[in-house]
């Protein structure tokens, strides 16, 4: 595999170790923005194994990580200017914590890749720094019994770690509490959009020609103002649950993500609804409109409700137990918009 | 914002405490404060805080803590429903068994 950010090798007892850069260059953060966007993401790998970052000898500490190229590059570019090994481990691909919660970085990958690079031969000590989130699928006695090495459990942010090493190893309260800022809930909302968006793009010409169906003023009329008043309506969805409701998660009445996407879908047909009363020519007759007031909330609900996946802090017992009151809710919502505007095409003149 | 809360009392977290060494583990991997120490014994001090991740469970030495872990996703949650298999983390399934297929991309 290419792997640019190889800038020489270190010698050890077991052979030459590739050496890595800690600089990141234009093309890491072009594959970065291109991860988010969920473009080529689950092929975003570097190569398992060890690597020497600056001149790191048999007692600098060993820090471990996931082979996803998002997750080695957060790794690297915080430790400049410091002398470490690093441990990637084949984790497919996918980020330390969702990789841990499957078990790809657990115990096994774990002690196989301690065996695989003779760590006990480059590194004189037995420490090994792993990220927290690695907690779901690491059992850090596990690793001591079978290799031992013992598992220390640094910061679960990256940019925690210089401060972590320099106080010899210790974290203060706020470095394991992971968080869920505006900014970290923003980063996410490209992936989800993207692949809503690929439904969207079925759905919205459809309605979009629909809307001249029985328009009183002619059908490219009926296009023109029902049909883009329905997908107003729909990229109003796609805004309400998987921007709007993300970026205003905390602030939303309810604690099921769901009923957060219902408010703000609400909120947002209201919106649509008053432009496309005063500044489009659409029919002012209930069922059109009425129709957007069921359709919009619930494919927002739904939207919002899929961004547990994405949250940090979401139990599964807890989206299940939402789920069995949301879902039904959506589709007989969902079904409940349908049937009045495909209605309100056929049925009043 | 300082602290998030899902839903009230679904949490599947367990402590038997007679098991508890007071090793600490389990609080240094909980990524919510859920748990604390109370007379060398960790208790459950925020128990609606808990997203199940597992790692207290997978880390205890002496197996006081159980927990149903898993991944509180819908999507997964779906995708199980439907029998579809191996999409990145959005599947529910059984822990140490590799995903099998890596082409479908959602969390």
């Amino acid at each position: 595999m290419n792997q640019p950010f190889i800038i020489g090798s270190v010698q050890t007892p077991t052979g030459d170790v590739p050496k890595i850069s800690s600089d990141l260059s234009w093309p890491d953060y072009w594959g970065s923005i291109k991860a988010r966007w969920g473009v080529g993401r689950m092929h975003y790998t570097v190569d398992p194994g060890l690597y020497a970052l600056g001149e790191p000898n048999e007692r600098s500490p060993v820090l471990v990580t996931a082979n996803y190229k998002m997750s080695f590059d957060r790794l690297r570019e915080t430790l400049s200017n410091r002398h470490a090994w690093i441990l990637v481990l084949d984790t497919n691909g996918i980020n330390v914590w969702c990789a841990a919660g499957k078990g790809t970085f657990g115990t096994d990958e774990l002690v196989r890749r301690i065996e695989f690079s003779q760590l006990n031969r480059v590194v004189s000590h037995t420490e090994l720094i792993l990220p927290q989130l690695a907690g779901p699928g690491v059992a850090a006695h596990k690793v001591k019994k079978r290799t031992g090495f013992k598992v220390l459990y640094g910061p679960i942010q990256a940019t925690d770690l210089p401060a972590f090493l320099d106080a010899g190893m210790q974290t203060i309260p706020k470095m394991r509490r992971k968080t869920f800022t505006m900014l970290e809930r923003i980063v996410l909302i490209p992936v989800e959009l993207v692949s809503a968006f690929k439904w969207s793009l079925l759905i919205i010409p459809v309605f979009f020609l629909l809307g001249g169906l029985g328009a009183p003023s002619g059908f490219w009329q009926g296009v023109l103002n029902d049909g883009l008043f329905a997908v107003l309506n729909l990229l109003g969805a796609l805004l309400a649950g998987a921007v709007l409701t993300p970026i205003l998660l905390p602030w939303l009445p309810g604690r099921a993500f769901s009923q957060k996407g219902l408010v703000m879908g609400l909120i947002t047909t209201l919106f649509i609804t008053l432009f496309g009363v005063f500044y489009l020519n659409i029919r002012q007759d209930y069922m059109n409109i009425l129709a957007w007031f069921f359709l919009t909330p619930a494919l927002s609900a739904y939207l919002a409700m899929n961004f547990t996946g994405a949250s940090t802090y979401t139990s599964l017992s807890g989206v299940r137990k939402e789920m069995r009151w949301a879902v039904p809710l959506e589709i007989v919502g969902g079904m409940a918009g349908l049937t009045l505007w495909v209605g309100s095409r056929f049925v009043l003149p | 914002m300082e602290k998030m809360i899902y839903l009230k009392d679904v949490v599947t977290l367990q402590l038997n405490e007679k098991n508890c060494s007071g090793c600490g583990m389990c609080i240094v991997v909980c990524p919510h404060a859920v748990l604390s120490m109370n007379n060398r014994k960790v208790q459950i001090e925020n128990r609606d805080a808990c997203m199940e991740c597992g790692a207290c469970a997978m880390n205890c030495p002496t197996e006081a803590l159980t927990v149903q872990a898993g991944v509180g996703c819908a999507a997964a949650v779906i995708n199980s429903a439907l029998g579809r298999e191996g999409s990145c983390c959005c599947v529910i399934e059984t822990k140490n068994e590799p995903p099998k297929d890596q082409s479908k991309s959602c969390c």
